[in-house]
């Protein structure tokens, strides 16, 4: 059976100055967070740029001593690189850049029905997720969330149909949300398309 | 969980990181230099 070093123990390592341990931290993980940036931004070169920014940011919060969230490294990467590559959409304002060149043929500036397909297929998968997390949630937090989100009823509505005051209603509404992102940071998922 | 949100996963693992950039990572990582002062902390680079 093969040994491997757990990821909490490298960081500890590295934190107490032994290179090597982020050599096998970037390596381990490499094909797993160069594939995540890859599937949203679509773009080796970009990929790697983020990739990199990434692992900087890691190796200054991991020797600045602000690393808190032993255990949990993975995640944690895949958040910084998912900030990251939104900082990167953010900058550009996901607008096509057309810069005159002969290359930037008309048609590739036209709509794609498969890249619709396929944000469509994301789109169908995320609901599906976020419906069973919902599930997961204590049921009065079910309650206001579905009423609020599926149904579009106002929290006065929610008042009068569950008997509660409007306050209660705001408060499952408040925790649902907490309890919602904490499920979604436990499981590593990205809810964006 | 995020295989789900893909179908073409297997074919993205199989992409790394060049190793130029994790040459570079590796520099980086060695020469920053903390150095921290009462509440204050600064960086810096060795060559």
């Amino acid at each position: 059976m093969e040994l491997q070093i757990k990821d909490s123990q490298l960081v500890r390592q590295y934190i107490n100055g032994d290179e090597r341990a982020i050599e096998m931290l970037i390596h381990r993980h490499n094909a797993r967070l160069t594939g995540f940036i890859y599937s949203k931004v679509g773009d080796r070169e970009l990929t790697e740029d983020i990739f990199q920014d990434t692992f900087m940011k890691v190796i200054r919060t991991l020797k600045r001593g602000a690393y808190n969230e032993e255990g949990k490294f993975l995640p944690w990467v895949m958040r910084i690189a998912h900030n990251l590559i939104i900082d990167h959409f953010r900058k550009n304002n996901r607008m096509p850049m057309y810069d005159g060149m002969e290359s930037n043929h008309v048609f590739s500036l036209m709509g794609d029905e498969q890249l619709n397909a396929e944000k469509q297929l994301i789109k169908e998968q995320i609901d599906h997720d976020l419906a069973r997390m919902i599930k997961q949630l204590p049921e009065d937090q079910q309650e206001v969330l579905q009423m609020r989100l599926y149904k579009d009823m106002s929290f006065k509505e929610i008042s009068n149909n569950t008997g509660v005051s409007i306050n209660t209603a705001l408060g499952r509404m408040r925790y649902a949300l907490i309890n919602l992102r904490k499920l979604v940071e436990a499981n590593s998922i990205v809810l964006t398309n | 969980m995020e295989h789900l949100y893909t179908k073409n996963d297997q074919e993205k693992k199989q992409l790394k990181t060049s190793p130029d950039k994790i040459r570079f990572l590796l520099n980086y990582s060695k020469s920053l230099h903390i150095t921290k002062t009462g509440e204050m902390t600064f960086e810096g680079h060795l060559n």
